[in-house]
């Protein structure tokens, strides 16, 4: 399953990435490469194994639902490219 | 009788739609068999939040009406490192839900991230589940008490445990191009409950949901307040058309922004015709088009297309690896359904069989919350008549708290009061022309049943002073006498309006009765 260049025009869409022609062929290449090395265990024989959800043998761990302090706000909303004492702004969020 | 009673208006979403366009056109759509030329098809996904303290996958409060974005931290808003861990009570509460709703738990399920770009979305990916939700395979019983539509079992496909968005503002103060965000609501946890297309009307689609909440309520898994967006309603409709080539479905729509069970019945009817002129206009069938988003808009009382999200259905789900999966044994799910308790449908039967309610009461009742059930068990069994007791409630009790906005809980007369009030009508002590009175006098003052008396007036009189007014009376009437020995009974009348100017508390009843004996006697 070779990585096509429209894949990777389609993922840096869905990514919200902008990506020149240049910037295209480079990382076709090397998503390629990446794809192609995990490609490799498709020659194992994986009839008798059940799938896995997870990477580690661990399931249930749960928290107690126990309401503990949140950020303050100016420290929450510190990475906001634009924002006001209150809240996040984007760009004007059309059609819902 | 009960069957007059109007629907409680404490539950606006069980006063039958008084737009005149929207019933015809639920009619024609619950009648599709008969008139229209089309059977609606609809299938309903509904968002309800859980009542958990905290959220989903962190301990931020999940409190309604907190000041824009006080209630995050780096897990809910995304940041990077941050290890999210399932909150026990949302899993449990989502468990019972599905279990309420008959559904199967498998063993095994996990947590998937749901991959797309939206403002209120600050990971980029919403936490869900995908290919192993929680539930699966369910079904919820709708009826209708006044037999508009048959009962039917309505399949559930699946409900699943996922995290809410946060909430967009558009900043109206300011006037400028911008969108607010406030992620208060990010993380909190959504249960996704989806039914089969199994409902033929609107008005199956708003039993379905009145039912639907009325379950989560009684479970006590959501407050299910549409108000606050507690619980959100998209609906999938769309039209099977007979044709002289055989049946043809339409493009299936779904309808998004629902913020009422009534706009949800509107909406749908709204939908059935505007599909069927769509497909006289274009033809166009199941297909041949993607699936179409719509809103509704409440103030015109009309559907909308929505801009189309390119690539919107993309959404590349995976595996979350920071989440541990969840497993379930046997044991552990038998012992959550043992401890359900009773839920509507099995109180109603019951309402029904142990106390010979007809299904229109017993519909009403427990269609309130479970407290005004239990109080209507204390009241059925304080006065051993379970019919009298269903008057009382759906007559003077509902009415009363519908008037003046009440819960059960606020109401000042407890079960006791009014069992008391019946004891004492019934054994003569109170008089049952005024009992409504009573009762009345009861809530306005919270007053017990002899304080209430005592206000109006209201003695008990005793058989003997009865019998010694009444012997007054025939001494200062000997003409009346005269006339009812000559077989002129109705002559007694005229001493009951006398007998009530010397003692107002006497029962006209009892004056007659003991007038016509003495008189015998005489
Ligand atoms: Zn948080």
């Amino acid at each position: 399953m070779a990585l096509s260049r429209a894949d990777v025009e389609k993922v840096s869409l869905l990514a919200r990435l902008q990506l020149g022609p240049a910037e295209l062929d480079r990382l076709t290449g090397e998503l390629g490469r990446i794809v192609d090395f995990v490609e490799q265990l498709s020659e194992l024989e994986t009839r008798e194994i059940a799938p896995l959800a997870h990477a580690l043998d661990v399931a249930n761990v749960f928290a107690d639902d126990v309401v503990k302090p949140s950020l303050p706000r100016d420290e929450a909303l510190a990475n906001a490219p634009k924002r006001d004492d209150e809240c996040y702004r984007v760009p004007a969020v059309l059609g819902e | 009788m009960s069957d007059k009673v109007s629907n409680p208006t404490s539950t606006p979403t069980h006063t039958p739609a008084s737009n005149a366009g929207s019933d015809a056109a639920g009619n024609s759509a619950s009648n599709s068999a008969s008139t229209a030329p089309y059977e609606l098809v609809i299938g309903l996904e509904v968002h309800v939040q859980l009542a958990t303290q905290s959220k989903l996958f962190c301990r931020c409060s999940t409190r309604f009406g907190a000041e824009p974005n006080t209630q995050t931290c780096p897990v809910c808003i995304g940041l990077p490192g941050a290890l999210p861990v399932m909150n026990r009570e949302a899993y449990q509460l989502a468990l019972r839900t599905a279990l309420a709703l008959h559904c199967e738990i498998p063993a095994f399920t996990k947590w998937d991230r749901k991959n797309y770009y939206y403002p209120d979305l600050p990971k980029g990916y919403q936490i869900s589940q995908f290919d192993l939700p929680m539930s699966r395979n369910g079904w919820l019983e709708i009826r209708d008490p006044k037999g508009e539509f048959a009962p039917k079992r309505v399949r559930i496909t699946r409900a699943h445990l996922e995290e809410d968005a946060g909430k967009s503002m558009h900043d109206e103060v300011a006037g400028r191009a911008d969108s607010r965000i406030d992620l208060n609501r990010t993380g909190t946890p959504l249960l996704e409950i989806v039914s089969e297309p199994d409902l033929r009307s609107p008005r199956e689609a708003k039993a379905y949901l009145t039912e639907l909440r009325l379950l989560l309520v009684y479970l006590g898994v959501s407050d299910c307040n549409m108000q606050e967006g507690s619980l959100r309603v998209d609906a999938n409709v769309n039209l099977h058309i007979a044709t002289p080539e055989g049946t043809i479905a339409t493009p299936i729509v779904e309808v998004k922004n629902v913020n009422s069970f009534r706009a949800v019945e509107r909406a749908l009817a709204f939908e059935a015709e505007r599909q069927y002129e769509a497909w006289l206009e274009t033809g166009q069938r199941k297909g041949d088009v993607p699936k179409q988003t719509r809103g509704w808009d409440d103030q015109r009382q009309i559907t909308y297309g929505q801009r189309h999200k390119e690539e919107s259905s993309d959404y590349r789900y995976f595996p979350d690896p920071d989440l541990a999966p969840v497993t379930i044994t046997v044991e552990q799910v038998e012992r959550i359904r043992a401890g359900l308790g009773e839920l509507p449908a099995a109180t109603r039967t019951r309402l029904e069989s142990d106390y010979q309610l007809p299904a229109y009461d017993a519909d009403v009742i427990v269609n309130q919350e479970s407290a005004f059930v239990a109080y209507y068990l204390a009241v059925a069994d304080g006065c051993g008549d379970g019919k009298q007791a269903a008057n009382w409630l759906t007559q003077e009790v509902l009415r009363l708290m519908n008037e003046r906005n009440w819960t059960i809980g606020q109401f000042p007369v407890p079960a006791s009061g009014l069992v008391e009030l019946l004891a004492a009508v019934k054994s003569g002590k109170a008089p049952a022309t005024r009992a409504k009175e009573l009762f009345g006098a009861m809530v306005d003052g919270s007053l017990a049943l002899d304080a209430a008396m005592e206000r109006l007036g209201i003695a008990a009189v005793s058989s003997s002073e009865i019998e010694s007014l009444c012997r007054q009376l025939l001494a200062d009437n000997p003409r009346i006498v005269a006339d009812v020995k000559s077989g002129k009974a109705q002559a007694a009348a005229s001493l009951i309006g006398q007998a009530k100017k010397r003692n107002p508390n006497v029962n006209p009843n009892d004056v007659r009765a003991t007038c016509l004996k003495l008189i015998e006697q005489m």
